[in-house]
């Protein structure tokens, strides 16, 4: 009886909070015309903590924009804030606007799941499913569409080739997603992405559990991707952010500090923090 | 490839959310149900004779618990004293000094089979080596020695989730400053533990006095007009007393037994009372 | 000896290094609790034992073959021992109770690891918990004032009858298999689930698809311990369902299984070292291999599901 009693007698561990330091009125040195993702004053909250700070930044269509920033300073939570995948979290509020194809998702009658859809999201730690690497990819079809097995079949092995894995596991369909390598099993997240024909592609650091090959492969695939889509990638590593994305946008502390063309940004940094930052002085 | 209707999602999703709640549903339900009909039934019976008479099958209104509860009392001070420090010691070991090698996993092999040997085998168990094989009788002390195995794997299961509560860094500590294994598990692992060990102490507790079936095979009697005087004095438990009323026919009947699980359940109460209030006091004693 | 100090003198540090290599108390301490630990073993061996003495001098005066395939439990007026209609109700009705059990089970974990609010979540539970301590009596004496009569006028059961205990033993297993698979879903890392989100999934799709698939082995540990744990049940058995000798799948009468009959057995004469008296152990080993084969079944088919993540 009362079982759940013997668990909730052990002692916990008191986290301090973090303090607040002083971040200057953001930059905005690039304009973006019709944006395919604009924030307006964003906000997000975790409890009390303040995590995304009335963020305004417009999104290109096509092409690979970067977040930066130091460890917590809440560039995961503004990308997920864009497919709304915060709602999944308790106790997190979300306020202003962010506006997909000049709609506010977090208007009246927006339905999360199909949004979810339309942006896809890849996550830090590749997250393949305990299945088939078939069904895996498969998995979101399922979901959204009545499918015949041909025409999944079609799509499937359409994802794998868009994603370039196609090749290394075409004769291993049926064995499980867990038995690929960690670069394998990251690709395939994104052709299970892919497979729902997704209109953007949110990638929340997805190389950072990877070895700098696989690295590669993915950025490769991302510059392959992004002839195509809407690509948003949040990244500490800021050599990657030089190589593969178009825009910068550099954050600190939930407040946008400065947006600019890459090589503007990490060239010519207009803020002392963003330069402090690029030139590794703290985070 | 045709897309699924939204809407028929959502209305998937609102169905089975319904079933789900059916089953929390049974159980409330049932639960609300068995307690009001527990009271109604037992209701003219609960007068304090119900604990200060002996058991009496002709006459309804002077029928009592008293060896019954005096029973189990004794039989829980010996099962508890046998099993609280073979089982924490047990998951002492299991917890801090085993390494998960072959012949640990005998014994959590052990441990967890013995959890699920039906409770009525324990008492065939009992009914031959302390009953009979030792020689002891149909006594209080040959209850102890039942329950205790009975009741050992559970709070080895209890007491092992309130040692691995105890976070590693508080072991580590005690060890860096060059405490011994059994040091460091005695001064610091131990105390952190306790209140979780304080709770399993009387979940192990509970678990006890509701057992009935053993002890009707060991051979409690059912109609004992005195306390029992020591470990070696027949016995009757509550539990078993007021099996022996269930069995008699009619309402009268029914509501002595009825007042004797109401009896039953507040003992069980107060116990998970002292545990919640013990587990308080104890976190913030500490902290 | 001579350990060197921080001023470089030479005097040994002696009281440190006696303690540093001789501690016959850890030892010693780590033998007791070894022992400790064993002692699951050790009652095992003696239930082995306990059960196996008895059943075997009781299979030299009756064959084990008309025990296990005879049809008729009569010891006492006909000197009959043929166990059938015991295992016939015991797995019956322990069947029986985790039809009703299982799916009200699991459904309960679902919804409070899924759809309920923490707050709702920190209420139920230990309602739950309550149900699960609740004593076996208590739940027999509601079969009979309850579940009985309202079998008796809806079915035209009788008085003592296999669904009271049915229904009943259903429901006390809700909160194993609740407890149990909730642990099981719980242990479903958040990635998986936030990786079914992100492709658009309802919760209930999430849960479905993914979730449960995920903790497939947990969740049928937890079946399989409640179909144990029904198995074994005896009050509820031995107030409600009757009494039967013959073997019948009649659920709205009377019924006898092995754990109630050991029970009823015992309450009434038993003469030492007669027949009767050692069909009880017989019986009990029975009942023990039973159980046993069910637990070493889930052992097993826990091992061969784990999955990957574990």
């Amino acid at each position: 009886m009362l079982r759940s009693l013997v668990k909730r007698a052990a002692p916990k561990a008191v986290v301090p909070e973090p303090e607040v330091l002083q971040v200057p009125p953001p930059l905005t040195l690039v304009d973006v015309e019709d944006p395919a993702i604009e924030s307006r004053n964003l906000s997000v909250w975790y409890a009390r903590k303040h995590a995304i700070r009335e963020v305004n930044l417009k999104i290109q269509r096509k092409g690979i924009t970067a977040i930066i920033g130091p460890s917590g300073c809440g560039k995961s939570t503004y990308l997920r804030a864009i497919n709304r995948m915060n709602d999944t979290i308790r106790n997190c509020r979300t306020t202003g606007q962010l506006l997909v194809e000049s709609e506010d998702v977090y208007g009246p009658n927006v339905d999360p799941v199909l949004l979810r859809r339309k942006v896809g999201l890849i996550f830090q730690k590749p997250n393949p499913f305990p299945k088939t690497v078939y069904r895996n990819v498969a998995f979101g079809i399922q979901l959204h569409y009545r499918a015949t097995k041909e025409e999944l079949d079609r799509v499937v092995e359409a994802a794998l080739r868009q994603a370039n894995l196609w090749d290394e596991v075409k004769d291993r369909l049926d064995d499980s997603a867990l038995g690929l390598s960690g670069g394998q099993q990251q690709r395939l997240c994104i052709a299970r992405a892919l497979a729902i024909h997704p209109e953007m592609l949110l990638m929340d650091e997805p190389c950072s559990a990877l070895d700098p090959v696989a690295t590669a492969k993915i950025e490769d695939l991302m510059f392959e991707l992004k002839k195509v889509m809407t690509i948003v990638i949040v990244t500490h590593n800021m050599q990657q952010a030089a190589r593969i994305a178009d825009h910068t946008a550099f954050l600190y502390l939930g407040k946008l500090v400065e947006y600019n063309v890459t090589r503007e940004l990490f060239e010519r940094p207009t803020q002392e923090l963003t330069e402090n930052y690029i030139t590794g002085r703290f985070g | 490839m045709k897309p699924k209707s939204r809407v028929v999602r959502k209305a998937k999703e609102a169905g089975f959310v319904i079933i789900f709640l059916a089953g929390i549903g049974v159980a409330l339900g049932v639960l609300g149900v068995l307690l009001a009909s527990l009271i109604v039934t037992a209701a003219p019976y609960l007068t304090p004779t119900l604990i200060t008479n002996y058991a009496n099958y002709q006459d309804p209104t002077r029928a009592g618990y008293a060896a019954a509860i005096a029973g189990t009392l004794w039989i829980l001070s010996l099962t508890l004293i046998f099993s609280l420090p073979l089982g924490i010691g047990a998951a002492i070991y299991l917890e801090e000094y085993s390494h998960g090698g072959r012949i640990s996993r005998i014994l959590q092999a052990g441990v967890s089979n013995l959890a699920g040997v039906p409770s009525v085998v324990f008492g065939l168990l009992g009914l031959l080596v302390f009953v009979r094989g030792l020689h002891l009788g149909a006594v209080v002390l040959a209850g102890a020695l039942t329950l205790t195995i009975l009741v050992f794997p559970y709070v080895v299961i209890t007491a092992r989730e309130a040692i691995r509560a105890v976070p590693q860094s508080i072991r580590d500590a005690a060890l860096a400053m060059g405490a011994t294994k059994w040091q460091a598990i005695r001064r610091q692992v131990l105390p952190a533990a306790a209140p979780g060990l304080l709770t399993a102490s009387i979940l192990a507790a509970a678990r006890t006095i509701g057992e009935t079936a053993p002890l009707i095979v060991i051979g409690a009697v059912v109609l004992q007009t005195f306390l029992p005087y020591g470990p070696d004095s027949p016995f009757v438990a509550l539990p078993v007393q007021i099996y022996a009323y269930i069995d008699l026919p009619g309402p009268e009947w029914q509501g002595v037994s009825a007042a004797g699980m109401i009896v039953l359940l507040l003992i069980l109460f107060a116990f998970n009372a002292v545990a919640i209030v013990g587990r308080n006091r104890m976190q913030r004693m500490r902290w | 000896m001579g350990g060197a100090n921080a001023d470089g003198t030479g005097a040994p540090l002696a009281s440190l290094e006696a303690k540093w290599v001789w501690q016959p108390g850890e030892t010693l301490v780590r033998t007791l609790l070894f022992i400790a630990a064993a002692f699951a073993i050790i009652a095992t061996f003696a239930i082995v034992f306990a059960l196996l003495l008895d059943t075997v001098i009781f299979f030299g005066r009756v064959s084990p073959l008309d025990f296990y395939t005879g049809t008729k439990w009569s010891p006492v007026i006909d000197g009959l021992y043929g166990v059938l209609p015991l295992i016939a109700g015991t797995l019956l009705i322990a069947g029986g109770a985790v039809v009703i059990g299982i799916p009200l089970g699991l459904s309960a974990a679902i919804f409070l690891r899924e759809y309920a609010p923490a707050r709702v979540r920190e209420i139920l539970k230990p309602v739950l918990e309550v149900l699960a301590g609740i004593p076996s009596i208590v739940f027999g004496f509601f079969a009979l004032l309850l579940v009985s009569p309202t079998l008796k006028a809806w079915f035209g059961a009788d008085y003592f009858n296999a669904t009271n205990a049915i229904i009943v033993i259903g429901i006390m297993v809700i909160p194993i298999v609740s407890s149990l698979s909730e642990d099981a879903l719980t242990a479903v890392p958040t990635d998986l689930r936030d990786g079914a989100f992100a492709l658009g999934a309802t919760r209930f799709e999430a849960m479905g698809r993914v979730v449960i698939p995920a903790a497939f082995s947990g969740i049928m540990a937890s079946f399989l311990l409640a179909f144990s744990r029904a198995v074994g049940e005896t009050m509820v058995v031995l107030i409600a369902a009757g009494e039967n000798v013959n073997l019948t799948f009649d659920v709205l009468g009377p019924m006898s299984t092995l754990a109630g009959d050991i029970a009823r057995k015992a309450t009434g004469d038993l003469p030492v070292g007669s027949d009767l008296y050692r069909s009880l152990f017989a019986v009990g080993f029975t009942l023990f291999v039973i159980t046993l084969l069910i637990n070493l079944t889930s052992d097993i088919l826990r091992h061969r599901f784990r999955e990957a993540y574990d």
